[in-house]
């Protein structure tokens, strides 16, 4: 399968990696790989752990057991700050946003942490352009739809410049075009940078996928191409077979 | 041996002081995650109600056991009514708002009682020797009610219904609404009795720190750190943060002198709360009532 | 976003006022109301400190006076030590960043939320209080300045820089306090502008994501809780030279519930409103004064309890609110016109 076949550098690396909350396993001893300029899908169904591994790689929860790293640098237990200081992008499930200020300002926040005041001009105009914010960038963000907040985040993650993107549930709560749109938009951001994208939007996936990780009781239980998960009978059985 | 004995039934009551100051605090901290910033003067109401009321002949005893927390309990539900219940969902807002009602408290019973001392009440129970040395008898009384007041908490919480929706409430305020707990009258309930545990602390301390409208600043500090420090459990977070700090400050204060005991007890609790963002029982005891 | 000109205009329109109220103020004003006008702006110096930290901040310190107080004691023990007040005023602005530095670096670094912060800020001033109440022996002294408990140190007037004996008059105090304030509110104005000053009040909005952009926000926090206390400390110096003495009085409950009270009647987010509250409230307590009915506890507990219910953007931002609403009574179409990043003056 092309899926398995390396397409460069590794960028994410998990061995081992746990996360227990009291008795509970919520991920349980996985090892993960992501390559360079890979788009890498995490499905399973609700409680399979792929958020909480999420969290993990994102500096939001310190794992139990186990390491990450990141382009060859351990990571494991790092504040999100720091591991967004190695030129990570990342969107949380709960929208992150800073309401009480213009669309044109968040994107602008993003863009300054990581270049001088010209190029985070021209890269905030660039950004608003490219996600077609262009309109409310003088809106507060905190009156804007739940799409529309949503895509201001995704744009605080492109004007980062990110080699590395993690986006949790990026979909959530969207309209059938404003997933449509945001699936674009994820592809655009993968011709620059590796992506993990954690979703349950089957249709969605299907927009995006290529390799696709299918977590079940906090193990990865099959890794491979969509079309390939939507054929096994274990697969269909634990998460398709419920949810469609 | 005398000393020793004389020694531990002071850090002891250091402790029970702590305790029973932070208590009515830490019932409300515990159930509504709010501060009360007018717990000070809560405690001071229950001092003026005590004075009053001996004042117009009523038995001391009376007038400390029962009368302090019934006006005081009574004040916490009105206010919770009329104040507190607009507020809920906004933390912030909430702990300006019973800062607001700190200020108007003062400024009451100022304006009734004036600024100095009201008559005090003299302390009920005289010295016990000790060989060579002599103890409060008081002070043993104020230990042994607050180990009662901190069992009969217990008793609420471990075997009645509102302590079944309390400690619910304690877990997850969330899951307690979708049950179809009403979390209102939960909270005014929560209130109440905070008010009310507060309000004999006020009046139990009354013969022993006099009364004045602004006595409450007096204590707040003390007890906000250590209900600070013990987390949001109600029992176990008191009585960890208490004899953790009351230890610490009635140590410093025997080897210091008392200038530097409150200060050391400050230190603690800020090198705590760096190791422990959410104090003794947000890291430890989780499950404890 | 445009030129940073631009983004200070009202602030530079206020100093200006500030500045032609400054210049006339003693010709038509009594000597006994500018000196008291030195201490209300003292006052207003400490409620610029707050705006920032907690209104743009959003940092919840209820113990800003603690700074003040500090800033008060230092400049008064530095200025009998060095026999000048030059240096002592440097000494203020240290020893009062420094404290809020060491504080900060437990409560942010600890990630203590924001109940817990205020409640810590508080339960700092108080005992402060305390502990400077009890120094009234002759062994509490530093250098050559007895501590003197309860009853305080009287301050040493501020003098020419580099010249001890050239001791500034009240009118030259008025001067100076006023020149303090207009600069202080010009830099603060221009520092929520900057870089820095932009991801502090994205931390306020959404500390998660500034994380997650890569800012380190404890030390962003850090840095604006430091700098709102060296603004505080200079307010102190202002007061124990407006009043003449400092006393354990500047660390108490009321005075700490104050500085919230004016920047919540002012509003959080502007810096002119908690500056122009602080003057208004000033005088509403001064014309209450003596008299017991209507002390002045009563009178903020009511003003707090209210303004939390009733107004709880304070004064300013609901007035700034009001006329936009007002000017664009077309609402969406000519919505793009303006919209500024939050706040303003």
């Amino acid at each position: 399968m092309s899926a398995k076949a390396r397409r460069g550098e590794a960028v994410v690396e998990t061995r081992g990696l746990s996360m227990h909350f009291g008795g509970v396993r919520a991920v349980d001893q996985v090892d993960f790989t992501l390559y360079d300029k890979e788009l890498r899908c995490l499905i399973g169904p609700n409680g399979a752990g792929k958020s909480t591994f999420f969290k993990c790689l994102t500096g939001q929860l310190r794992p139990t057991h186990g390491e990450v790293t990141i382009r060859g640098r351990e990571t494991t237990g790092a504040e999100p700050h720091e591991i967004a200081g190695l030129g990570v992008g990342i969107k949380t499930q709960v929208p992150n946003v800073f309401d009480g200020v213009t669309v044109e300002e968040n994107l602008w926040l993003a863009a300054r942490r990581w270049h001088g005041a010209a190029r985070a001009r021209s890269l905030t105009a660039e950004v608003l352009e490219r996600l077609r914010l262009g309109d409310i960038r003088r809106s507060l963000v905190g009156r804007l739809a739940h799409g529309q907040r949503q895509w201001v985040e995704l744009g605080m993650v492109v004007a980062m410049e990110p080699w590395l993107v993690l986006l949790d549930e990026p979909a959530a709560g969207m309209t059938h075009e404003e997933t449509a749109r945001t699936a674009e938009i994820i592809l655009e951001i993968n011709e620059m940078a590796a992506l993990i994208v954690v979703e349950h939007d089957m249709q969605f996936i299907r927009m995006i996928s290529r390799t696709v990780t299918l977590f079940h009781e906090g193990r990865i239980l099959m890794e491979d191409t969509m079309d390939a998960i939507s054929a096994d009978a274990r697969a269909r059985e634990i998460y398709l077979g419920r949810s469609a | 041996m005398d000393q020793v004995a004389a020694l531990v039934i002071q850090l002891a009551y250091g402790v029970a002081n702590l305790a029973l100051i932070s208590l009515g605090l830490a019932i409300i901290f515990g159930m509504m995650r709010v501060i009360n910033l007018a717990h000070g003067e809560f405690l001071m109401l229950g001092g003026y109600t005590v004075v009053v009321a001996t004042n117009n002949g009523v038995n001391l005893w009376i007038a400390m056991l029962i009368l302090a927390p019934l006006v005081v309990g009574v004040i916490g539900v009105v206010v919770e009514r009329l104040l507190i219940r607009w507020l809920y969902g906004r933390m912030v807002d909430t702990l300006l708002a019973t800062w607001g009602l700190s200020l108007l408290l003062i400024g009451i019973v100022t304006s009734i009682f004036g600024a100095s001392t009201a008559t005090t009440v003299s302390v009920p129970i005289g010295v016990i020797r000790i060989g060579e040395y002599s103890v409060s008898g008081y002070d043993l009384f104020l230990i042994g009610v607050t180990l009662g007041l901190l069992g009969a908490v217990y008793a609420v919480l471990k075997l009645t219904k509102l302590g079944l929706v309390a400690r619910g409430t304690m877990q997850n305020a969330e899951m307690a609404s979708a049950l179809g707990v009403s979390t209102s009258r939960i909270y005014m309930i929560t209130f109440g009795l905070g008010a009310a545990v507060t309000g004999l602390a006020g009046g139990l301390l009354a013969p022993v720190t006099g009364v004045l409208p602004t006595i409450g600043a007096t204590y707040i500090a003390k007890a906000f750190i250590t209900v600070i420090s013990g987390g949001a459990s109600i029992l176990a977070g008191t009585a960890a943060g208490s004899v953790l700090l009351g230890l610490v400050n009635g140590i410093f204060s025997f080897l210091t002198g008392p200038t530097f005991g409150e200060v050391a007890l400050l230190l603690a609790a800020i090198v705590l709360l760096r190791l422990m963002p959410r104090g003794i029982t947000g890291r430890f005891f989780r499950k404890s009532l | 976003m445009g030129g940073s000109l631009r983004e200070l205009r009202p602030t530079l329109v206020w100093a200006l006022i500030g500045v032609i109220f400054t210049l006339f103020a003693p010709s038509v004003l009594q000597l006994f109301t500018i000196i008291n006008l030195t201490t209300a702006i003292a006052l207003a110096v400490l409620a610029l400190s707050l705006a920032l930290v907690w209104g743009y901040g959003g940092i919840l310190c209820f113990g800003q006076v603690a700074f003040f107080g500090l800033g008060a004691y230092a400049y008064t023990i530095g200025a009998i030590n060095f026999g000048g007040s030059t240096w002592a005023i440097l000494v203020a602005v240290m020893v009062a960043s420094a404290f809020a530095a060491a504080l900060g670096y437990f409560i942010f670094y600890g990630r203590v939320s924001d109940v817990y912060l205020g409640v810590i800020t508080l339960t700092v001033t108080l005992i402060l209080y305390s502990l400077i109440r009890r120094t009234s022996g002759p062994e509490y002294k530093i250098g050559n300045a007895l501590l003197g408990g309860f009853n305080g140190v009287s301050s040493p007037p501020l003098n020419a820089p580099w010249d001890a004996r050239a001791i500034l008059f009240p009118e030259q105090v008025f001067y100076v306090a006023m020149a303090a304030l207009i600069i202080l509110y010009v830099f603060v104005g221009w520092l929520v502008t900057t870089h820095f000053g932009r991801v502090c009040v994205a931390i306020r909005e959404n500390e998660t994501r500034a994380e997650l952009l890569g800012y380190d926000t404890r030390l962003y926090k850090l840095g604006i809780f430091t700098i709102g206390a060296g603004v505080a400390a200079i307010g102190g110096v202002l007061f124990c030279n407006g009043v003449g003495r400092v006393t354990p009085d500047v660390f108490s409950l009321y005075n700490a519930a104050l500085t919230i009270i004016w920047v919540i009647v002012g509003g959080r987010g502007t810096l002119i409103g908690p500056i122009g509250a602080t003057f208004g409230l000033f005088y509403l307590t001064a014309s209450l004064g003596g008299q017991s009915v209507f002390n002045n506890n009563l009178v903020l507990g009511i003003i707090l309890i209210l303004f939390v219910l009733l107004v709880p953007k304070g004064v300013a931002p609901t007035l700034i609110d009001w006329t936009r609403r007002r000017s664009r009574p077309a609402g969406r179409e000519r919505r793009r016109r303006r919209a500024r990043p939050e706040g303003g003056a």
